[in-house]
Formats: structure tokens, C-alpha cells, sequence
């Protein structure tokens, strides 16, 4: 047992923070985790703070090459944080730091010399509500290949062929000077994850991407996602566990849990596995409890 | 207790479906209220209105082109506002490319880069706030100290005017820029950032570009206020008897306000018609400003 501490409780050692103890029969945590062959991110004690309040605790977490990887758990849990100190967007929030190493290939994302702007040309992200910018169709998707420098032999192809691989090119390409905004809900949403891989990233990370759309834009996403799945690595945070048992091939699961001393709430991954042995055989009672609707 | 705690509950819930219980609309003191409202708009409307209405009336017989292409003379009708409108245009020119580029910066940095958590940013803040409420003439008294500082002998020259002005129009175009800015959501930027661009070019393709409507607004507007003033250009000793085109940023100079002013003072009562006229042609060109910056915003603002 006192070789698997890390797997039965949460302890920094330092006394501001909080100690997060796991019941006893959650002790094996660790041991269900699976190795993940090939993996491009990995996060070994991942923790995130808003200033002193630690919205994510103690996460160890890799995401394999080219698969899908879907992040669970109700709401406050730290899943979009997480996402965003996996390319540094947290960066852009006042007071967010995070302790503990995530790498990329390898190398430390948040070493000094690492540029960060560096590091979101490589891992893209798509948000939760659309976010189009305020030009035309073909702008949007030029944007990101211009900014970056990226020198395309002939932009025209660039544009089409990224419009093309997020399955969107019949519907715009008749009127590819007109504003995005013009664009449906979920058009728009394919327009960003276009946007995205006009710069080819390795990496896109989707925060709860559907979570605005209507049930055909959502599954149209869907099938997108597992159509790049052939190129890209795509991490997604969703609400929808059926979106995530669809698609992901690997299932994180998260809780908040309260510290038994400051009873401030905290991220905590709970489970990690194959989606399918996530959804059909969870190890954790609290996994189960929740795909099984009766929490969270 | 418990009685009147429910009763309360009650009568709160029925008054917020009916909306017209006591102390509603229809209350005495409601009304009275109202009433003084619609007198005060009554008040300043028709004090506008009596000026507006007198100016034109004095103004109207010399509403004709002689105004716009002759020079100032000692008959009155000889005398124009030529070089007064020539040296307003070069005044307000001088001034707007004097404090566009740097109001937009400064707003730029303050609401894009600069942390706000430092006390220096923050009392930078608080003074920009305040700098636009301080009189014009300040203005004026401080420009003058500058170029006396910097030896200029005669300090009635366009570029004098244009620093005086500028200090004047610059937090109104740093206000409305941070306003234009804030206004650009979030999501826009992030959106930038996430495909790797820098902060300065996310500032330079995306946020600054959506602002320009209310950029150009706000400019508009600061510059409309500058073309009207007459106080700080008179502290540097602006000339009002100019029989001349001004030419270059070194040129002496009068503008629109300074030759009423004049106007006024002289005994005849011609001047005074001249002035009324002159007072005419200001009004509709801060008129047709005001309107362009109306127009942009309404055609131009992005709607999120
Ligand atoms: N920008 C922020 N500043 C401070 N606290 C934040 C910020 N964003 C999120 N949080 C807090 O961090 C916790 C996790 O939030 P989030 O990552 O958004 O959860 P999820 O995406 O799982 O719903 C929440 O308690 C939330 O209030
Ligand atoms: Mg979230």
C-alpha cells in the first residue's frame, strides 16, 4: 500500500494546500489506468490554479497519436481548464498557473525557452461556441496560414482543401467572399475547425464543440472528428456522454472533489481507460455513477 | 410574525405581475417627477432652439458665397471667413494626425498589453478619465508653456493650435478607442491566438480592425468638439485678422471660432450679421460631422 499513495490520496506536502484523500476501495486507481502506446501529450502532475484557488489537482494523463480522446465529468470539474494548459490558452487568463509537466513530443510545453505561440500553432483549439471572425469565408480559413507565415504555394488551394477535410467545400464554395457570419450554427463551427487545420496542427483540442449545435450539425461534427482522426490527434471535452462513447476511442474521467481540510473544490481525474471499458466495466463506482445518469 | 412575512410575500408577488400598485407609475409623486423632467428637456430644448432660431434669422442675409471666399476687411461687406475656414481645416488636420496614431496606441496598450494589476497602468487610467474633463483653455496654457520651452518665439502657428487641440481631442480618442476595443469579443481574440498568432498581430488583423467603426466615431466626434473651440488657440495668441491662405503647419493661422469672436466684438452691426452667418456655417458643419460619425457607426459597427 504505502508504495501507492499517489493512487489512493493527494498529498503536496506543502501545508496551504489542500489533501485530497481517496476512500479506500478507490485505492487501485492507478493500477486501471492504461499505458497509452504513442502518446504526443503527456501530463504528469498537472495541477492548475486561478490564483490561490487549484481548479485542477495531481492530474498524470497522456493522450495518444492520432486517436480520440474525450475528457467527462460534470460541470466545474476543470476539464476546459485542463484542455487549456494543454496549449497554453491558459496563459491568456490573468492569475492561471500551471505546476507540473506537460510535454509535447516529448519536449516541456511550458519550459522558458518554449515559445507559446509556437506551441498553439501545433495544438490547435476549437471552442465551445463558434467563433468565426468578422471576415469573409475564405479569410477565415487564410488567416491562420497568413499570421503564421506559412508559405503556400497557392492559398486558393490551401483554403479549398482545408474547407474540404472539415466537409464543408460544397456548401461554401460558391460564396467563399461572403461573411462567415452569414454561415449557420453549425457551418460556422466546421468553418473553425477548417480555420484550424489551415495552419496543420498535430493536435486540435475541441472544447464541448457541439454544445451550441442541434442534433444533425452535432453528429456532421462527429463524423468530421473521426474522419481526422485519420491525421490528427483530437482531444475533445464534452457534456454529452454519448457524443464521447460514439467517438472517443480513450474516456478521462473527472470529478470535483472537496479537500477534506479547506473544503475548497477541486479537478481530480478519476479514470482513464478505453472508452469502451470506461462505459461498459468503469473500475471507479463514481465513473459508473455517473454514465449511468445518477450523479452529476 | 409569521403572518405578516407571508403577507409581504404575497403582495410583492401580485405587484410584480400587476406592475400597478402603490408608488407605480400612476403615484402623485410619479408624476410630479415626470413632469419636472419634461420641463427640464423643455428648458434646454427651447433655449437651443430660440438660439438656433435668432442666429439664423440674423445671420441669414449674408449667407452667400462672398462668406466662404472672402477675406476678413474692415467693411463688413467685404469680409469673409476665408482663411478662417482654410486654418481650421489646417488646424483640425494637423490635429487629427497628431492624435489618431497616438490615442489609438495608448488605447491599444492600456486595453490590450498593459497589466492592469500596476499601479502606473492604473493611474494612467484614472488621469486619462479625468484629462477629458479638464477646461480647453488648460489646454491652451499648457501648450503655450511647451513651445515656450522648446524656444518657439511665435507660437501662433499651426502646429501650436494643432498640440493645444490635440491635448484636448486626445482622451476622448483614447476613450472611445478602449470603448470600440472592449467591444471586440473575447472569443475573437482567442480564436486568433489558438492558430498561433501573435498578440500584435491579433491586435493588428483582428481587434483593431473590427474597432475602426468606433474609432472613426469617436474621432470624429473629439474632432468635431476641437473645430468649435476658441479658448486654448486664443491663449496662444491666434491671430484674427488674417489676410492670408495658410499654407504649412508653420503658417499663421485663425480658425471658424476665433474670426465669430472677433465678429462679435466690433460695434456694427453688419459684423454682428457676419458673425451670425459665420456661427451658421459652424453649426452645420459640425452638423454634417456629427452626422457622418452617426452614419459610420450605424453602417459600419459590427454586430456580434
Ligand atoms: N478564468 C477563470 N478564473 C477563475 N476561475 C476559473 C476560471 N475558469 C474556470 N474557473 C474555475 O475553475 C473550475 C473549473 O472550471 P472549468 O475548467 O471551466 O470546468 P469545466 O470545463 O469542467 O466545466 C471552476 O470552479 C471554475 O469556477
Ligand atoms: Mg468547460
Amino acid at each position: 500500500m504505502p508504495t501507492k499513495t499517489r493512487a489512493a490520496s493527494y498529498t503536496t506536502g506543502s501545508d496551504q494546500k489542500p489533501t485530497i484523500h481517496f476512500p479506500a476501495e478507490h485505492a487501485e486507481r492507478s493500477a486501471a489506468l492504461p499505458t497509452v502506446p504513442n502518446a504526443i501529450i503527456e501530463c504528469k502532475d498537472v495541477n492548475v490554479y486561478y490564483n490561490a484557488f487549484r481548479a485542477v489537482t495531481g492530474v498524470d494523463l497522456s493522450f495518444g497519436s492520432k486517436e480520440i480522446t474525450a475528457l467527462i465529468g460534470p460541470s466545474g470539474c476543470g476539464k476546459s481548464t485542463l484542455l487549456r494548459s494543454l496549449n497554453r490558452m491558459n496563459d491568456l487568463i490573468d492569475g492561471a498557473r500551471v505546476e507540473g509537466s506537460v510535454t509535447f513530443q516529448g519536449e516541456d510545453i511550458y519550459h522558458k525557452e518554449v515559445d507559446a505561440i509556437e506551441v498553439r500553432r501545433r495544438i490547435g483549439m476549437v471552442f465551445q461556441k463558434p467563433n468565426p471572425f468578422p471576415k469573409s469565408i475564405y479569410d477565415n480559413i487564410a488567416y491562420g496560414p497568413r499570421v503564421i507565415g506559412l508559405k503556400a504555394s497557392n492559398m486558393d488551394d490551401l483554403v479549398e482543401e482545408a474547407l474540404t477535410r472539415a466537409a464543408l467545400w460544397p456548401e461554401v464554395k460558391d460564396k467563399l467572399k461572403q461573411s462567415a457570419f452569414g454561415l449557420s450554427g453549425g457551418q460556422q463551427q466546421r468553418l473553425c475547425i477548417a480555420r484550424t487545420i489551415a495552419v496543420k496542427p498535430d493536435v486540435i483540442l475541441m472544447d464541448e464543440p457541439c454544445s451550441s449545435l442541434d442534433p444533425i450539425a452535432t453528429s456532421r461534427i462527429e463524423d468530421l472528428m473521426y474522419e481526422l482522426r485519420e491525421d490528427y490527434t483530437i482531444i475533445i471535452v464534452t457534456h454529452n456522454m454519448q457524443q464521447a462513447a460514439r467517438v472517443a476511442d480513450r474516456t478521462a474521467f473527472f470529478t470535483a472533489l472537496a479537500s477534506e481540510e479547506t473544503g475548497d473544490r477541486t479537478g481530480l481525474l478519476v479514470e482513464y481507460d478505453l472508452t469502451k471499458k470506461i462505459f461498459e466495466s468503469p473500475a471507479d463506482q463514481r465513473t459508473e455513477d455517473y454514465i449511468s445518469g445518477r450523479f452529476g | 410574525m409569521t403572518f405578516l412575512t407571508t403577507g409581504l410575500g404575497a403582495h410583492i408577488r401580485s405587484a410584480s405581475i400587476h406592475g400597478k400598485v402603490r408608488g407605480g407609475e400612476h403615484s402623485a409623486r410619479s408624476v410630479l417627477f415626470l413632469i419636472a423632467l419634461w420641463l427640464c428637456l423643455f428648458v434646454a430644448f427651447g433655449v437651443l432652439l430660440t438660439l438656433i432660431i435668432t442666429t439664423l434669422i440674423d445671420g441669414f442675409s449674408r449667407l452667400d458665397s462672398r462668406l466662404v471666399t472672402e477675406y476678413p476687411a474692415s467693411a463688413p461687406e467685404r469680409a469673409g471667413l476665408r482663411p478662417a475656414i482654410l486654418g481650421s481645416i489646417w488646424v483640425i488636420g494637423a490635429t487629427a494626425l497628431l492624435t489618431i496614431p497616438l490615442g489609438v496606441a495608448a488605447a491599444v496598450h492600456l486595453e490590450e498589453f498593459a497589466d492592469r494589476k500596476k499601479w502606473f497602468n492604473r493611474a494612467i487610467e484614472l488621469n486619462v478619465q479625468n484629462l477629458a474633463a479638464v477646461p480647453s483653455i488648460v489646454y491652451g496654457l499648457l501648450a503655450l508653456g511647451f513651445l515656450a520651452l522648446l524656444g518657439v518665439q511665435n507660437k501662433n502657428i499651426v502646429i501650436g493650435g494643432a498640440l493645444a487641440l490635440g491635448l484636448l481631442v486626445l482622451p476622448v480618442i483614447i476613450i472611445s478607442t478602449r470603448e470600440a476595443l472592449r467591444g471586440v469579443p473575447l472569443e475573437i481574440r482567442q480564436g486568433s491566438l489558438a492558430l498561433g498568432a501573435t498578440p500584435l498581430q491579433t491586435v493588428w488583423r483582428q481587434t483593431l480592425p473590427a474597432s475602426v467603426p468606433g474609432i472613426a466615431t469617436g474621432a470624429i466626434l473629439g474632432l468635431s468638439r476641437a473645430l468649435g473651440e476658441a479658448a486654448p488657440l486664443l491663449v496662444l495668441g491666434a491671430l484674427v485678422f488674417v489676410s492670408f491662405d495658410p499654407n504649412g503647419l508653420l503658417s499663421g493661422y485663425t480658425t471658424m471660432p476665433i474670426q465669430i469672436f472677433n465678429w462679435t466684438s466690433r460695434p456694427q452691426a453688419e459684423f454682428h450679421e457676419l458673425a451670425s452667418a459665420g456661427s451658421i456655417l459652424l453649426l452645420l458643419i459640425l452638423l454634417a460631422m456629427n452626422g457622418l460619425a452617426i452614419f459610420i457607426r450605424n453602417r459600419y459597427q459590427q454586430r456580434w
